[in-house]
């Protein structure tokens, strides 16, 4: 079984509207506060990065329901410019924007599963997931 | 001519207009709007409406009546669909009750009707879908000042010890006012420790950190140092899987602890005092009148 919902991403409050939406759903799967923080977090950086880089995009969200395992699954998309190079924005410490550059390889950490495409001038696409436990 | 003439008999059979106007919209009710709604609330304030409409159109669309009604509905806090289904459903039951008083299906002068109807309709619509959303747009400016009031305030509360709460979504506008905030207030309460609680910040991502960083390098650059205070469990570990170092900048989980750290920095401490015959209402000034009235609030209290 699974549901899914979405938020366009187009202005700055659009991240506080995705990650609101997030926690709850996370809420109401089951996750305990720690994982709540780390899943709003990541919803935070990813829609941020669509934000910053692409202008535009959507966040979806999609629970996942099995017989042996509940989960959400973060997909975030847009039409943006694209990464060039995705091992080096996987690097720690890599930016382009004078930020951190702790973003999406600190959103690998805190979520189970992560897995990005790319391609230059056609957008980017992440997809995320994290296990209730 | 021809409009007049429409006119009149919209306004002469507005009985039978009413009547199917209100059949329509008790339909919708049960779809559009909610419970908590009272049925005779719905009734008061669908024959006001009736008349506010019936008011326009033979007033040639005056406008006064309906800001009274806008205002009203807006404070009472009625959805915008009901005014927009309300007129669409008026158009529809008019233009079928003149067609109907008329007997005649003549295309031309059907689209007349139409349009002759629409031309009394439209000026209300226009006029009531303004009325909401200027009112709409005031209150997200008021809430936009309203905010920004509550954004970023400093608390001197010792000499040289100036506290900064920070409570809710910090986005980029916000993190300018802290960092302008911060160091005007750093100036001016010639502070030398700054605590900046983030216990009341939803989330702390790498953006949230940055502005953080920026922050207190530049309270350094002034010779004051920062402690983060109010950094709770959760968001500790969510700092650490982010991978963000936060080792140059001293941290403490609560207030009370940056407090105490603050009070060593400044050279500072709390010392108890030993004489407890003192009562409270003295310490706070309210027994500064005769020595009996001091006297009778001890013994009611030994």
């Amino acid at each position: 079984m699974s549901s899914q919902s979405c938020v366009t991403i187009h202005k700055e409050w659009d991240i506080v509207a995705a990650r609101q939406m997030g926690r709850e759903i996370a809420k109401q799967l089951g996750f305990g506060t720690v994982d709540q923080a780390r899943i709003t977090t990541a919803i935070s950086e990813l829609a941020r990065n669509i934000y910053l880089y692409a202008g535009e995009g959507k966040v979806y969200f999609e629970v996942i329901e099995s017989l042996d395992k509940k989960g959400i699954t973060i997909v975030a998309t847009d039409t943006g410019p694209g990464i060039k190079d995705l091992s080096l924005v996987m690097e720690d410490g890599y930016t382009t924007s004078g930020g951190l550059g702790a973003g999406l390889p600190g959103v690998r950490r805190l979520m189970d599963e992560f897995d990005i495409e790319s391609e230059t001038g056609k957008g980017t696409k992440i997809v995320t997931t994290k296990w209730v436990r | 001519m021809m409009n007049k003439d429409l006119r009149s008999i919209a306004i002469e059979n507005s009985d039978e207009i009413t009547q199917e106007w209100l059949k329509e919209i008790n339909q919708l009710k049960s779809v559009n709007y909610t419970e908590e709604i009272s049925a005779e609330l719905y009734d008061n304030n669908n024959q006001e409406f009736l008349n506010v409409i019936f008011h326009s159109i033979r007033g040639n669309g005056s406008t006064k009546v309906i800001k009274d009604f806008s205002d009203r509905i807006i404070q009472l806090g009625w959805p915008l669909s009901y005014i927009t289904d309300g007129l669409l459903v008026f158009r529809k039951v008019t233009v079928n009750t003149i067609l109907t008083k008329l007997e005649q299906s003549d295309g031309g002068f059907v689209s007349e009707i139409i349009s002759s109807v629409d031309s009394w309709v439209e000026p209300i619509i226009r006029q009531l879908v303004n009325e909401y959303s200027v009112s709409w747009e005031q209150v997200v400016s008021l809430q936009r000042i309203a905010l920004q009031e509550l954004s970023a305030p400093l608390i001197p509360v010792m000499d040289n010890i100036t506290i900064m709460p920070l409570i809710g979504t910090i986005d980029t506008e916000r993190a300018k006012f802290i960092m302008e905030n911060l160091l005007e207030g750093v100036m001016r309460h010639n502070a030398e420790v700054v605590l900046i609680d983030i216990t009341g910040v939803p989330v702390v991502d790498t953006m949230v950190a940055h502005h953080l960083f920026q922050a207190t390098e530049a309270v350094r650059l002034l010779g004051a140092s920062c402690i983060l205070v109010g950094i709770r469990p959760e968001i500790a570990q969510t700092i650490v899987n982010l991978g963000i170092n936060f080792s140059n900048l001293p941290t403490k989980s609560t207030l009370k602890k940056g407090f105490m750290l603050a009070l060593e920095i400044t050279n500072k401490s709390i010392i108890e005092m030993d004489n407890k015959s003192q009562n409270m209402d003295d310490l706070l000034g309210f027994g500064k009148g005769s020595e009996i009235t001091n006297e009778n609030s001890n013994l009611k209290t030994t």
